[in-house]
């Protein structure tokens, strides 16, 4: 019995996925033939989808994992703010170097995934109201530590921003010049982080245990999980990745500034739930979530493209897209409550 | 039964795509006859990437872009509104340059953080033309020029207007208390205002400075900021120093609120004001508003010209300031002087307001 409604479960989440996935591709082959002539089709438009996105692919990992417990974090752009800038003022202002500014921001974002786990594992609080505050303590430190914008100047900082590793690939510009196609380290660390997690959830007792404990909690305490580590370790992993992701963010704007990644969460919410999680938990895949950013990143770099729409149109299509996938969602779980009961 | 659902979200969902779809086709159709039509007439394309639409002065601002790069003046105008985010004006930069645009025009939310993005532009041989802020980048080659507003001077002009008004009516000597409602933290206009502030309450040890907060330029922020600090420091003020019009509106609603006046009478709180929109003036005319420095945003023209020298293989200034004028409600003050210049100040009439063009 167990063991099959695992499967089930498995089936719809890979449904999911694939609507996700195909629905990517169309849209990307849409614009690729009606923007041709406008540049959409080249390598180099796909490339730049990770590069922009790169922090938000690894904290949408994060944000996966903890959603898939069940939970939620809201938390994450502040701690993107918090990360851009404790590191720009590590670098700029206390003179230390590139290196110390990374294990800072890993540190900063597992302390907060450390804090808030244990509020929401052991005491047992609604983890919406335990990451707004998070949330909001991020924001202020932020601007406790400095109101006004720090650039970041580091030597080293600025080589790994600006180490541009092209590609055996390209395209030919106008006047006839060979540009090969690029993209940044960002972009292999994010891609990197979406494989390990990927591995990790498959393959390991911890990542099971995870959809199991977001399946039923009732029933993985009953089957001698130890739900509370396991939410715990989802927490603290969640943060370290929101420490990552804020630092790629960083390496992307090169600067730290208190409305920095403003409302960055919802967009990783967003993208998680187009990827097909489901925000009661239990159902999830990194995968998903990381087609979920290139969607977002599709739709705008679409209506930048068009030109004359304004940008404010990629909200209303992510919004009709979220209801989509929203419904969707619903439908399947009726279907399968119908199957239960049959 | 599950088949059934199954092919029934899968319907669906085509449904939806082909609906999308269709939609991008019919703009898709219609750009490229334009791209086709640019192709053939040698238009300019210009890449656009705007902060967003936060305040009037901004909406000018992108109006007088709109109305220079028109199809009719010989230009394709991409237009982007970055919604007050930096990671969208790096994705909408590196989308231009993939379209291959001849100009890339970039009014920055924030002055840092451009170096990557402005290298890759540079690399791909595309001139990018800054507005209103200014960048910090490690490399001025990375961009071709600046076209915008002297803010640190707004601000000393406001400034100077003040000392000579408070000498006019008598009140050269009292002490003054000013609050300073910032603009967003860390833009040009915000930094160069607050400075031109703080260098003239320095100089004159009667003013005191009794706060500094942001209102992030928006009515709402600056209604906020206002309630705030009249319940700290109640009658203690005597002026409200508004880093733009939109900030002024919600600050005088909110001194109106608390039941104060705004305007010249003894007890009455100063507002001054930067930008000088249409309904700023209107603001002075009636009294509310004291002094509003202009903040010229028909940066349009001074751009063209810019990419009609480079067109011609000329090399133009780096730096371009456009002119702006002062307004007061007032004829205490006629002329002003700020960094060894004079400046007429104009008293805001009828005639004044139908005359600006936003």
């Amino acid at each position: 019995m167990e063991k099959k409604k695992a499967k089930r479960k498995i089936n719809s989440s890979t449904f999911l996925l694939m609507i996700t996935i195909v629905l990517f591709a169309v849209m990307y082959i849409a614009g690729m033939i009606i923007f041709e002539d406008k540049g959409f089709a080249k390598p180099q438009m796909f490339m730049n989808l990770f590069i922009s996105n790169a922090g938000l692919i690894v904290i949408g990992c994060g944000m996966t994992l903890v959603m898939i417990t069940g939970g939620i974090d809201i938390s994450v752009g502040s701690v993107t703010a918090l990360v851009c800038m404790s590191a720009a003022y590590a670098m700029e202002n206390k003179g230390m170097s590139a290196i110390s500014a990374v294990v800072i921001s890993l540190l900063i974002g597992i302390l907060f995934g450390v804090v808030q786990g244990y509020l929401v594992t052991y005491l047992e609080i609604q983890p919406f109201i335990v990451t707004l505050a998070g949330m909001f303590f991020g924001r202020g430190l932020t601007a406790v530590i400095s109101t006004d914008m720090i650039a970041i100047k580091n030597k080293t900082f600025l080589a790994w921003a600006n180490y541009r590793i092209n590609l055996p690939f390209g395209t030919y510009n106008r006047r006839g010049m060979f540009i090969p196609a690029y993209i940044y380290p960002t972009v292999i660390i994010a891609l990197g982080v979406v494989i390990l997690i990927t591995i990790m959830l498959k393959f390991t007792k911890f990542g099971r245990n995870l959809y199991a404990i977001g399946g039923n909690q009732q029933s993985a305490v009953m089957m001698g999980l130890n739900v509370k580590r396991t939410k715990m370790k989802a927490y603290v992993l969640d943060g370290f990745l929101a420490g990552l992701g804020g630092f790629l963010f960083c390496l992307n704007s090169c600067a730290g500034f208190v409305e920095q990644a403003k409302g960055l969460e919802m967009d990783a919410i967003a993208s998680a739930v187009i990827g097909g999680t489901l925000l009661s938990g239990g159902v999830g895949t990194v995968i998903g979530t990381l087609f979920g950013v290139l969607i977002n990143g599709t739709i705008s770099s679409l209506i930048t493209t068009q030109g004359t729409l304004s940008s404010w149109w990629v909200r209303i299509t992510l919004s009709a897209l979220l209801c989509f996938f929203i419904v969707l969602q619903a439908i399947i779980a009726a279907v399968k409550r119908k199957k239960k009961k049959n | 039964m599950k088949i059934k659902k199954i092919l029934c979200s899968v319907l669906l969902a085509t449904c939806m795509l082909f609906s999308l779809t269709a939609c991008g086709s019919s703009n898709g159709s219609k750009d490229a006859k334009k791209a086709d039509d640019s192709s053939k007439s040698g238009n300019i394309t210009v890449g656009f990437s705007q902060v967003g639409a936060e305040s009037d002065w901004r909406t000018a601002n992108s109006t007088s872009m709109k109305e220079t790069f028109s199809e009719e003046n010989g230009y394709t105008l991409i237009f982007d509104d970055a919604q007050q985010k930096q990671e969208n004006q790096i994705k909408a930069i590196r989308n231009f340059i993939q379209q291959e645009v001849d100009y890339i025009v970039l009014a920055p939310v924030t002055e840092t953080g451009w170096d990557t993005v402005l290298k890759e532009a540079k690399d791909a041989g595309i001139p990018v033309i800054i507005v209103d802020r200014m960048v910090k980048v490690s490399d001025d080659s990375l961009y071709t020029a600046w076209v915008g507003s002297n803010f640190e001077l707004e601000g000393k002009k406001a400034a100077a207007w003040l000392k000579a008004y408070l000498d006019a009516t008598g009140r050269g000597n009292e002490k003054i208390n000013i609050v300073d409602i910032q603009g967003t933290i860390g833009a040009s206009a915000q930094i160069g205002r607050t400075k031109g502030l703080e260098a003239a309450c320095k100089e004159n040890k009667n003013w005191t400075l009794l706060a500094k907060e942001t209102g992030e330029f928006t009515q709402a922020k600056g209604q906020e900021v206002m309630e705030s600090l009249l319940k700290k420091h109640g009658d203690d003020i005597d002026v409200v120093y508004c880093e733009n019009d939109n900030e002024a509106f919600g600050a005088i609603d909110a001194i109106t609120a608390a039941g104060k006046k705004v305007g010249t009478g003894k007890d009455d709180i100063l507002v001054m004001s930067f930008d000088s929109t249409k309904t700023g003036l209107t603001d002075v005319k009636d009294g509310k508003i004291i002094l509003d420095t202009e903040c010229n945003p028909l940066h349009g023209p001074r751009v063209e010209e810019i990419i009609k020298s480079l067109e011609a293989g000329k090399e133009p200034d780096k730096k371009q300031y456009v002119d702006e004028e002062v307004f007061a409600a007032v004829k205490d003050v006629a002329k002003i002087s700020a960094d060894g210049k004079d400046y007429d100040v104009t008293v805001v009439t009828d005639d004044v307001i139908s005359k600006r063009a936003y």
